[in-house]
């Protein structure tokens, strides 16, 4: 065990991990991220904290990571480059550790421009990769980047992101072998529409040997409503929603819209299930929380393992 | 001006490994101005680098040839029969014409010869000094003169930290606080009133690639699509 987070457990005990994901609040409230996480109860390994998410600010992704623990769930604490260089970065993550914070994600994060402070200074003094050796060098090696020793390392199962449908295509995998050789324990896909490029490239992944490296979980978000698939297919940056999705929701009644995009999800967590390579499945229900018990008991996936 | 600094030999080296036909094209802008990459520069690399090679019985053959100003396309334009024997190219411009160098010519590999560090000034013959980060919002109107966020290391815009001794920053006496530069300019020109104001939190303009396209060509550039 690396950190010995229920994540990793589940995912190293051979089990189909489930993730989900919940966005902190624009607030200093507690409340609200104790009431999206009883929707989560029982139904997911980990769940992903937001770290700013779409550049908009949110309570720090840390402390709403331990509130879920004082909940009795397991967070996933995403950690983004471009708010924070590298003295905030360590000392965050050692800060972290120390309250119980058991997984973390390294990302990039997206540019501020798509936020509401547009015209901030970005930081990204690292970027996702040095991100992802630093938590590792300082769990594995015991020292900061700059290889000073530290006292005691932080426990941390260390996951990252890919996007198989950002382009150059044929890049992607060999980015997520850069991942995995920087230290990448698990990895959380963008949301899977184009189930062919999906296909294509978890089979490149299987080829090069890196799912025998890596936990590799499916990332999928349940359309809400055709308006939410159309917008998605238009406007969100790396996004690929094939035409095939807006025609499944074409051909229901509006009312009918959310069932199917929920249906349609359950069917790609199916094949997800089957294919090789495939560890788990992150399930971004975005503002959504309370649907969520709903998607995982339809997609069959409960109850979740005890480990 | 943009000032750059010619890289360390060996490392150009380790950039040309295997390729053995090289055109060194130096840029008679900025970076001759700063005796980094001019004409002499380019004879002057091209020399050693020969030599070294000869020395260590590695087969280069390294060219030369300077054009006015690589972030030109007329001025590159010289070079297009010129590069064509070549496997590779060594650029002595700044970033942005080694850029633009590579950019003509996508099949060449091109390679930098020098480092740009940065925009300043000629103070004095081989000593030069930075003045601006080209953040694309310019306070030196209220800063006299002196730029805060190119002078000041934490680039701060209301006054100096607690950290100025003697005049000089805190990270090093041999770089003077800038703040303390603009507090004596604008006290001597009655203008201290200027920097008793707030300055808001500042809407970054050099967060994304700058383009300016001006006024008077926009319908030249935008007609075509």
């Amino acid at each position: 065990m690396k950190a010995g987070s229920n994540l990793e457990k589940v995912l190293s005990a051979g089990k189909f991990a489930v993730t989900g994901e919940l966005g902190p609040p624009r607030g200093a409230d507690a409340e609200v991220i104790k009431e999206k996480a009883h929707h989560f109860k029982g139904i997911v390994d980990a769940i992903n904290i937001t770290d700013n998410q779409t550049a908009v600010v949110r309570m720090a992704s840390w402390a709403a990571s331990t509130l879920l623990i004082q909940e009795g769930l397991e967070p996933n604490y995403q950690m983004v480059c471009r708010d924070r260089n590298r003295i905030a970065m360590q000392s965050d993550i050692l800060g972290a550790s120390v309250m119980g914070i058991r997984n973390m994600l390294c990302l990039s994060g997206d540019h501020q421009i798509f936020g509401d402070h547009p015209k901030s200074k970005k930081v990204f003094d690292i970027d996702s990769i040095q991100l992802i050796g630093m938590v590792r060098k300082m769990r594995d090696e015991k020292t900061f980047l700059n290889g000073e020793a530290l006292t005691k390392p932080p426990q941390m199962f260390i996951g990252a992101a890919e996007n198989p449908f950002g382009e150059p295509y044929e890049f992607r995998v060999h980015r997520l072998a850069k991942k995995i050789e920087a230290g990448a324990d698990f990895i959380q896909t963008q949301c899977i529409y184009n189930m062919d490029r999906f296909r294509e490239w978890i089979r490149q992944a299987n080829d090069m040997g890196l799912t025998e490296k890596v936990y590799i979980l499916a990332g999928v978000t349940p359309m809400k409503a055709l308006g939410m698939a159309r917008y998605m297919q238009k406007n969100v940056p790396g996004m690929d929603v094939p035409d095939w999705v807006i025609k499944r929701l074409e051909g229901v009644e509006k009312k009918q819209q959310a069932a199917e995009g929920i249906a349609i999800c359950c069917e790609q967590i199916e094949e997800f299930k089957a294919m090789k390579g495939v560890a788990g499945v992150h399930i971004m229900a975005i503002e959504w929380e309370h649907r969520m018990p709903e998607i995982v008991e339809k997609a069959k996936l409960l109850p979740r393992p005890m480990v | 001006m943009v000032i750059a600094d010619i890289k360390p030999l060996e490392e150009i080296k380790g950039m040309l490994k295997g390729y053995e036909r090289v055109l060194n094209v130096g840029c008679g802008g900025c970076v001759a101005v700063c005796l980094a990459g001019g004409q002499k520069e380019v004879d002057n690399v091209n020399t050693r680098l020969a030599l070294s090679c000869k020395t260590e019985s590695v087969i280069l053959q390294i060219d030369g040839f300077t054009v006015e100003r690589q972030c030109e396309v007329p001025f590159l334009a010289e070079l297009d029969q010129m590069v064509k024997p070549y496997q590779a190219l060594l650029s002595m411009a700044c970033g942005a014409g080694i850029q633009f160098l590579a950019e003509r010519y996508p099949d060449k590999p091109v390679f930098p010869a020098v480092n740009s560090t940065f925009v300043g000034v000629n103070r004095d013959i081989g000593w030069y000094e930075e003045r601006c980060k080209c953040c694309g919002d310019c306070v030196l109107g209220i800063t006299g003169g002196i730029c805060p966020v190119t002078m000041c290391a934490k680039g701060l815009f209301n006054g100096p930290c607690g950290g100025p001794k003697d005049g000089h920053c805190e990270v090093s006496k041999d770089i003077p606080c800038a703040w303390v530069n603009i507090y004596d300019r604008l006290k001597g020109q009655g203008r201290l009133d200027t920097i008793h104001k707030i300055y808001a939190p500042r809407e970054w303009q050099d967060q994304v690639q700058g383009s300016i396209v001006l006024e008077a060509y926009r319908d030249r550039y935008t007609k075509q699509s």
